[in-house]
């Protein structure tokens, strides 16, 4: 099957071109070794099927960062496990024509066959510029041009009907827009065999993998040749100012042969831009922005987390109704539906905080949020670029700690990465919902719900803390010179429905995946470790009689409601000489400074593989024991007690609970990714141990100044 | 327009490859607040820059900025 390699720079409507072209027919998947996303979708029916790859953004072939080196080696055909394009679908931007000519025309040196794409015809002509496709055409050497509109599908089906094809044509002559350079290489070209355009890389950047293949390929004396050509034409300018200056002059000329000027209308898009570009406006609206958010991750998401509630609770008991109550019943109703349910049940929030995230980044704020915030960042040794890999983390920690691959500033970008963890992620949605929605009470401050400004709360204390971690890295482990920043902030649009749903859907497959393996297998396993082993026949008959004596003594009548009373004291004695309870008691004593029960230790244990298992192993122990008449967890927890009758969760308990959640580091897969990521054990050590540490500090400091 | 950069140091050579070079024509667009970052337009496209970068591109009178 042909392969196409799709091209263009950030933002340039590729991947929306992308999703319009493959639909639904497409896989995700990394490329071996960097944890850079691989997007791949299939095109055409039977014999005319071609293989569609989704490269990374990048704004020339000298690559800056890991995901420009990605798509660079891509293009060259050097990419371990991803065989050479056979044609190129090349993205040509029509709002940003500077930038996309630079890439289209190095893109077309490799002499591959290839289509050029317009895209944002929309929004370039809002802004007043209109593309002449014949001119760009033959200001390309005659290179097929299709203009169309991701957003409406206006022009994709021409584009897929000459993208099956592709392969079967010859690569058209390319214009040269640095004549010097091809004819520096070209005899070097002809005795080597290696292609001009490599060799023109190999020239231009020295000590990159692909200048090193092309060295491997070179005699010494065609190496020494290579040297010598490089000397005369440089003539000791830097290669990539030399790069910039003669290809930049070509691109100025024929966007003047290109661009059509037309009225430009204030658009609804144009008009907020310039809003938010005012400096007050645009920092205050940040802030609006992000608050807003978080109140509406609460209020919207209500009914529907009630809804899931409810059939939940209605499965347990219709289990237990149907079953009866031996092991099989309780491992379904009281292991797999109660400990699976308490996390489905938060997926309501996590989707309206995943949608939010994914249409600011779609709509270009996330990138202004960065330029906004650059000067705040800049005074804690960061710089605005970390803001986006922050906002991500609350999302989820992991695509932060990948987005951070857009700092070129190793320094930087470590120190960004220790930060991200403390973002409240959504894993940790689930157990502040829990913990606010039990004790928190449900209440107006004027028009502001309490719990909303709570979970806010404690998302500015992550956030505190992220950048206090940060700046003390940055200070003693990692000093070093100010890094530089340079940004290119996206025109705002609307984002694009269907990329957005597309987006969600993924997102909330890949929470439901988790939520039916790893949180279902520790459901289980949980629930087993809770069941067993039983109390034998032996002691049930000394409970009871016990329990009947104790009864009789007090005078009461052995009446039904007495004997269902009895059956949940049983049940707690079972659960507290249960494994799960013994390994409780076993850590208790860590915990018992924080004021943790052994059924609290036992959730938190259990937990740091994956924190939002807590609710699940809660849901599951609560859901046995004398509390189990309380219909909701919330209210199990809250009526939970110490065997002298005193409330487990007190309100410095609460508070304590909560601050552990917010620093610790229980994600394993947070801690795979660092190891990637930074590719040593160090720093992820060094993150955990810290985090536990702080989260059990800040714990202990709440308990025990608030009892 | 830009007429000159000053010093070569590695982020002013990767501002180039985005389009900054001599004979481009720039246009300060906004600035956040103190003034720093500040934001150029570059034939349609948006970049920001910090001040003291922008200080290494000087301008002529057809453009403004640098």
């Amino acid at each position: 099957m042909a392969s196409i390699a799709v091209v263009g720079t950030p933002n340039s409507g590729k991947s929306t071109l992308f999703n319009r072209l493959t639909g639904l027919r497409q896989r995700i998947g990394n490329y071996p070794g960097v944890t850079v996303e691989r997007h791949v979708g299939i095109l055409g029916v039977a014999e005319r099927r071609i293989e569609l790859v989704d490269l990374p953004g990048t704004y020339g072939l000298s690559p800056h960062s890991i995901e420009e080196r990605v798509t660079v080696d891509a293009v060259f055909g050097r990419l371990d496990g991803q065989p050479p394009p056979d044609g190129f679908l090349a993205i040509f931007d029509a709002s940003n024509p500077y930038q996309s000519l630079y890439l289209v025309q190095q893109l077309l040196e490799l002499r591959l066959p290839t289509l050029v794409a317009i895209t944002m015809s929309d929004a370039a002509e809002a802004a007043g510029v209109g593309v002449d496709v014949d001119a760009l055409s033959s200001c390309l050497g005659g290179v097929p041009v299709f203009p169309v509109l991701a957003t409406t599908g206006k022009g994709v089906a021409r584009l897929k009907a000459a993208l099956s094809e592709l392969h079967t044509q010859t690569a058209a002559d390319p214009v040269e827009a640095w004549p010097e350079l091809t004819a520096a290489v070209r005899p070097l070209a002809a005795a080597s065999g290696v292609s001009e355009a490599k060799l023109g890389r190999a020239l231009l950047d020295q000590h990159t993998a692909l200048s090193r293949e092309v060295d491997a390929d070179l005699s010494e004396s065609q190496k020494l040749e290579l040297a010598e050509a490089r000397t005369a034409l440089l003539a000791g300018e830097p290669p990539l100012a030399l790069e910039a200056r003669r290809r930049y002059a070509w691109v100025r000329e024929a966007l003047a042969s290109i661009q059509q000027s037309g009225a430009r209308h204030l658009g609804v898009a144009t008009r907020v831009s310039q809003f938010f570009n005012r400096p007050w406006p645009g920092t205050l609206g940040l802030f609006v922005v992000m608050f807003l958010v978080f109140q509406a991750v609460f209020a919207w998401a209500t009914p529907f987390m009630d809804a899931i509630d409810g059939a939940a609770s209605a499965a347990v008991a219709w289990t237990h109704g149907r079953l009866g109550d031996g092991a099989l019943a309780s491992l379904l109703a009281d292991g797999v539906i109660a400990g699976v349910g308490s996390v489905v049940i938060f997926l309501p929030q996590i989707l309206i905080l995943f949608l939010f995230v994914i249409v600011l980044e779609d709509s270009g704020y996330l990138a202004r949020a960065a330029y906004l915030m650059d000067r705040v960042m800049r005074s804690v040794g960061l710089s605005g670029q970390s803001i986006i890999p922050m906002i991500s983390s609350f999302a989820c920690a992991i695509p932060g700690i990948m987005a951070t691959r857009v700092i070129p500033n190793r320094r930087d970008r470590i120190a960004t990465i220790l930060a991200a963890p403390f973002m409240t992620c959504s894993a940790r949605l689930p157990v502040y919902a829990l913990l606010i929605g039990a004790f928190v009470p449900q209440q107006k401050l004027g028009f502001l719900n309490l719990q909303g400004l709570v979970l806010f709360g404690l998302y500015v204390f992550g956030i505190v803390m992220g950048i206090l971690t940060a700046f003390m890295i940055r200070k003693t482990a990692l000093t070093g010179p100010r890094p530089a920043f340079a940004l290119m902030l996206p025109e705002f649009r609307r984002p694009n429905l269907r990329t957005v749903l597309m987006q969600l859907l993924g997102r909330a497959g890949v929470f439901l995946q988790r939520a039916g393996t790893v949180i279902f297998a520790v459901a289980v396993v949980v629930w087993a470790l809770s069941y067993f082993p039983r109390l034998d026949a032996a002691d049930t008959e000394r409970f009871m009689q016990q329990a009947a004596l104790t009864t009789a003594a007090a005078g009461a009548p052995a009446d039904e409601e007495t004997q269902a009373a009895l059956e949940n004291r049983l049940a707690a004695v079972q659960l507290e000489q249960s494994y799960l309870g013994r390994a409780g008691k076993f850590v208790e004593p860590v915990f018992a400074p924080l004021g943790w029960d052994w059924r609290v230790s036992a959730a938190v244990i259990a937990g740091f593989p994956a924190r939002e298992v807590v609710v699940a192993v809660l849901g599951t122990v609560y859901a046995v024991g004398d509390d189990a008449d309380e219909a909701t967890l919330a209210g199990r927890l809250k009526a939970s007690t110490w065997p002298d009758g005193r409330p487990v969760f007190t309100l410095p308990m609460v508070i304590g609970l909560l601050i552990f959640y917010a620093m610790c580091l229980q994600c394993a897969a947070t801690i795979a990714v660092i190891r990637r990521e930074t590719n040593s054990w160090r720093w992820p050590v060094f993150a955990w141990g810290y985090m536990t540490a702080l989260g059990y500090s800040g714990a202990l400091l709440a308990f025990q100044l608030g009892s | 327009m830009i007429s000159s950069i000053q010093g070569l140091d590695p982020p002013t050579l990767r501002l180039m490859s985005l389009g900054l070079v001599e004979g481009a024509v720039v246009e300060l667009a906004g600035c956040a607040i103190g003034g720093d970052p500040m934001e150029f337009r570059l034939f349609g496209a948006c970049i920001s820059l910090r001040r003291e970068q922008a200080l290494k591109f000087l301008t002529s009178p057809a453009g403004s900025g640098g």
